[in-house]
């Protein structure tokens, strides 16, 4: 019995101590392995991000020392092919300005609403149904959304205008205000969700309406979540490329409304494929200019993340 | 209860009503459009032949099997390092200034548009790194560009797995691998999945970040050992990039509506998946 006792007592021997002692180091290597395993993977987006401001750099600076960062950015002549090649893309930064305004312009308002119906009036069935429906949006490849711009807006924009061809900047607005509208609602819809139900309450309490509600009290309480919507459709409209070649008839022309135009990004596909030297070093120098401006939307992004948490 | 009618509520209860019919019906209308124009020119040889001179026919099977490569390899990159990524994020890093540069970079990358991933991968993989047009180049620059996709949705799910799973773990003496790699990832696995499933309806609707890195190339497939990892090398032009080239060319716009006809089909399949994936996620 004595003897029992002094067994269960007994502490592990030597060797019995060196095994438990290594498989805790073990586990210890393998924790550590793991966790520099994972601070890799978290560090790729990281370098990602680098590597590709590098090279946008080193790509695109060039040529607009070579051209002159006046001439490229405020010329409004693109012959890169003439005899004395000229490379001003002022019509093509301006065909993406107005082309990115004139898609919030008209996607905002109907993005917002949309977002308000959803969050606040929709009986429930029919909120599902547009939830679905503004996702499926999102989905649509740009391709599909050149292919029904060229095929079915183009047309209907030349009849109801009377233009020769509808080819043009407002085409464009149209099928990229169509193509910021997810973003907006999505955005919109979480941050209205987000306001304070004692906010919506005590509004409705003091007698205001449902309408009012919305507009003078919900809205209001959302607008830095309505903001980032709007800043994130202005990257998406600025970068879509695709959907655009379809139906901005792509001649480089001092933007109208009605007139064929050329915006930054499409200009980039339209030569790529048959430019060289400098003609293509100013390709790339267009995506630096469109580099920066996504960069200075991530930058006013951030700003406006920030104030929306203080 | 006496509320008066403003006329100005009902002016603005109308504008709400507008702007959400025009919303779903713009939807409805362009997927039934599609579909109502492409469907009917898909058929069987449509979609298991390559396009043929000899006979005049069109298929589009190189491009299937074009997107069914880049989205495999896309995935295969992208999917171990997000998910990586993420659990770093959620699990290890706190609230430290790298967890915050990293998820500021993270936002970054999902705001580059496809265009710029295009000339970057054209630059660094097909250029400095010499792999030519190929579906292998076009791989490697989707896997950046879906990467915040994935870390995002990946985040989500971890942190939405209950605390309680990962302290009973670690309280019975787990090292937090074994947490990671026996609770922590099996109760996040829809969230993973959708995140892949999300990826993919990426990748499928890419085009301006494929065109300068896979090219439009429609080499068929050679179905020999060597021939699988041969067409990784090949240029290769996916659905969405042949359909531009003969929507561009306006003479087989026919071809085009099939091929968007079957990309719309790809869209709600994707998105009828992640419904019931999110679904069943909020039950489990």
């Amino acid at each position: 019995m004595r003897q029992d006792r002094a067994m269960i007592l007994e502490l592990p021997k030597q060797a019995q101590r060196e095994e438990i002692y290594k498989s805790r180091r073990n586990k210890k290597a393998v924790e550590t392995v793991f966790e520099i395993i994972f601070i890799l993977c978290a560090l790729v987006a990281v370098i990602s991000v680098v590597i590709i401001t590098a090279y946008m750099i080193f790509s695109g600076g060039p040529a607009i020392g070579k051209i002159g960062v006046k001439e490229f950015l405020f010329g409004e002549v693109w012959a890169p092919t003439a005899a004395d090649p000229q490379f001003g893309i002022l019509s093509m930064i301006l065909a993406s300005i107005y082309g990115t305004f004139g898609a919030i312009l008209l996607g905002v308002p109907i993005g917002l609403l949309t977002s308000v119906f959803i969050a606040e009036i929709a009986p429930k069935k029919m909120r599902g149904a547009l939830r679905a429906a503004v996702e499926l949006l999102a989905g649509i490849p740009s391709v599909i959304y050149g292919l029904i711009g060229m095929i079915v807006v183009v047309p209907l924009v030349a009849k109801i205008f009377g233009l020769a061809l509808g080819m043009c900047l407002f085409s464009a607005i149209l099928i990229l205000a169509v193509m910021v509208l997810p973003t907006i609602v999505n955005i919109s819809e979480t941050s209205l969700k987000a306001v304070p139900r004692e906010l919506t309450e005590a509004s409705l309490a003091l007698g205001a309406t449902q309408v009012q509600t919305i507009f003078k009290v919900q809205i209001p309480a959302a607008r830095s979540g309505i903001m980032t919507g709007v800043v994130l459709g202005i990257g998406r409209a600025v970068g879509e490329t695709m959907a655009v070649i379809m139906v901005a008839g792509n001649v480089v022309n001092r933007p109208e409304l009605f007139g064929s135009v050329r915006l930054m990004t499409t200009g980039i596909v339209q030569e790529m494929s048959y430019s060289s030297g400098l003609h293509r070093e100013a390709l790339f120098a267009i995506g630096l200019v469109l580099f920066v401006f996504i960069m200075v939307l991530n930058l006013i992004l951030n700003a406006v993340l920030k104030k929306g948490a203080e | 209860m006496y509320k008066k009618l403003r006329p100005m509520d009902l002016f603005l209860r109308g504008l709400i009503w507008l702007s959400a019919g025009v919303t779903i019906l713009m939807t409805v209308g362009i997927l039934a459009y599609i579909l109502v124009r492409g469907v009917p020119s898909i058929s069987w040889s449509f979609l298991t032949t390559a396009p043929s001179e000899l006979t005049g026919t069109i298929g589009i099977l190189p491009n299937i099997i074009n997107t069914l490569y880049i989205v495999l390899i896309t995935l295969l990159i992208s999917t171990p390092i997000g998910i990586g990524a993420a659990i770093y994020l959620t699990e290890y890093g706190g609230k430290s200034k790298f967890v915050k540069i990293i998820e500021f970079t993270t936002e970054t990358l999902a705001g580059i548009p496809s265009i710029i991933y295009g000339l970057f991968g054209f630059m660094f993989f097909v250029v400095f790194m010499g792999l030519q047009y190929s579906i292998l180049a076009g791989g490697l620059t989707l896997s950046i560009m879906v990467l915040p996709t994935i870390i995002r949705t990946t985040q989500e799910a971890l942190k939405s797995v209950n605390p309680l799973y990962r302290e009973a773990a670690l309280g019975i003496g787990a090292t937090r691998v074994h947490m990671i790699r026996t609770v922590l990832l099996p109760s996040a696995m829809p969230g993973i999945i959708t995140a892949i499933i999300l990826s993919i309806g990426r990748i499928v609707g890419e085009s301006a970040a494929l065109i300068f890195t896979a090219g439009i190339g429609v080499k068929m497939l050679k179905l020999t050992p060597a021939g699988v990892f041969e067409h990784l090398e090949t240029s290769g032009a996916t659905l969405t990039v042949q359909l531009y080239q003969y929507a561009m060319r306006g003479e087989d716009l026919g071809v085009s509506f099939a091929i968007a006809a079957v990309l719309v089909i790809i869209v709600l399949l994707i998105n009828f998946a992640t419904k019931r994936l999110a679904r069943r996620f909020r039950c489990g």
